[in-house]
């Protein structure tokens, strides 16, 4: 191993000691604002179905390898905000469960089976999932919380969902992570199947 | 960069990561810090998100078009919001507006995702603009103090120290991934606009 690759390993975990260790926060007593922000940052990892798609879309990018890796992730949180803006505005969008378990069961696929389509037509599916999701966090958003510390804490939970799935896509360099990237990406696929079968229920 | 650099890099930004998600008791948005109007406006700087990320914004976008952008911005932006703050300080007491935070954060942010190249001239008007938008807000919102000046000047100051590391530390970066990580916190700042304007919208509705 490397020293650079060491130093970082001794970063991470340092890292990991920390977020261990996690205190009560009692911050901003007046009007409830780290509430807004934390509840914000929860509520995309909450549910099952966004997080998978939302690390989907970071391992696929991995994949493609850039640009694709970095406009995806750009592409998907301004998108899905505009799906929730709508959302928040009551602008009605059918079939929204639909949606969001075909985007797992699409973007699952493609990981498994390493698409590779035009930067374009990866950019415009993504967009697409990313108005179904935005569109279900924008109508759940809950009334009363601070609108901008949640907004940043919601868009900042899905970047990192992103990174989460670029992080783990780096294995994509070796074979045998090729192979884990697949299984991830049927796993994701399977879940998407999961949640169509829920939404019909 | 090299390895080094880059190493040390990582390091700290992992530490502020850490530092910024290991929660301890805070005793934030307190009328006054005890130390003095200065430090007060300071600390409403730093606890404001509407004023404290369309400086980030504005400040990293600089960085990124490079030195010359940076200087610019680094004195036309704390300059105009020093006076937009003394012209507030004499206006009519009025609220800041979500609609026009959510407008600042998805005009910055968009410009710093696209990465557009605007001319020297009018990312100066629009650091002029966001200066004077934002310092009339914050001087018009302090109501009548005789030390309300002084706190107008520590704000200013903290948006001079703020746009000067940011700006700094962006136009030092080489590396591409660090260049695009930028742009990905425009994207982020860009769509917390737009979900702002999601929720202005569900107020205006009565939601």
């Amino acid at each position: 191993m490397s020293a650079r690759w060491r130093t970082g390993a001794l970063w991470m975990a340092g890292l990991l000691l920390v977020l261990l260790q996690a205190q009560t926060a009692l911050a901003h007593p007046q009007q409830g604002q780290a509430a807004g922000f934390l509840t914000g940052f929860q509520h995309p990892i909450a549910g099952l179905d966004h997080v998978l798609a939302m690390v989907a879309v970071g391992l696929w990018g991995a994949q493609l390898g850039a640009p694709a890796v970095w406009l995806l992730p750009v592409a998907f949180p301004m998108v899905m905000a505009l799906g929730g803006m709508l959302g928040l505005m009551g602008v009605p969008l059918p079939g929204i469960e639909y949606g969001i378990a075909a985007s797992a069961i699409l973007l699952g696929a493609a990981v498994m089976l390493e698409v590779r389509p035009p930067l374009a037509v990866a950019a415009l599916g993504v967009g697409i999932f990313a108005i179904f999701h935005g569109h279900a966090h924008g109508t759940e958003l809950p009334a009363g919380e601070s609108a901008l510390l949640y907004s940043m804490g919601f868009v900042a939970a899905t970047g990192c969902l992103h990174a989460a799935g670029i992080g783990i896509g780096t294995m994509h360099r070796w074979s045998w992570g090729q192979a884990v990237l697949r299984a991830a990406g049927a796993a994701v696929a399977v879940g998407g199947v999961f949640f169509v079968w829920r939404a019909l229920a | 960069m090299n390895g080094g650099r880059a190493s040390r890099m990582w390091g700290w930004a992992l530490a502020a990561i850490a530092a910024a998600m290991s929660p301890t008791p805070a005793h934030a948005h307190l009328n006054s810090t005890g130390m003095g109007p200065v430090y007060d406006g300071v600390l409403h700087f730093v606890m404001s998100p509407e004023d404290l990320i369309p400086v980030l914004a504005l400040a990293l976008y600089a960085g990124l078009r490079g030195a010359g952008y940076g200087r610019e911005t680094l004195f036309v932006l704390p300059g105009a919001w020093l006076l937009g703050g003394f012209i507030g300080l004499a206006a009519p007491a009025t609220k800041g507006s979500v609609v026009l935070s959510a407008i600042w954060f998805l005009l910055l942010g968009g410009l710093l995702a696209a990465n557009a190249r605007l001319s020297l001239r009018v990312t100066a008007a629009l650091a002029a603009l966001v200066g004077l938008s934002h310092g009339y807000v914050n001087g018009s919102g302090m109501g009548p103090s005789m030390f309300a000046g002084m706190v107008v000047v520590g704000l200013v100051g903290a948006v001079f120290v703020v746009s000067a590391l940011t700006a700094a530390f962006v136009v030092r970066l080489r590396a591409e991934w660090g260049r695009i990580a930028v742009r990905v916190a425009g994207s982020w700042i860009a769509a917390s606009g737009l979900l702002l304007l999601g929720w202005a919208a569900r107020a205006a509705r009565g939601g």
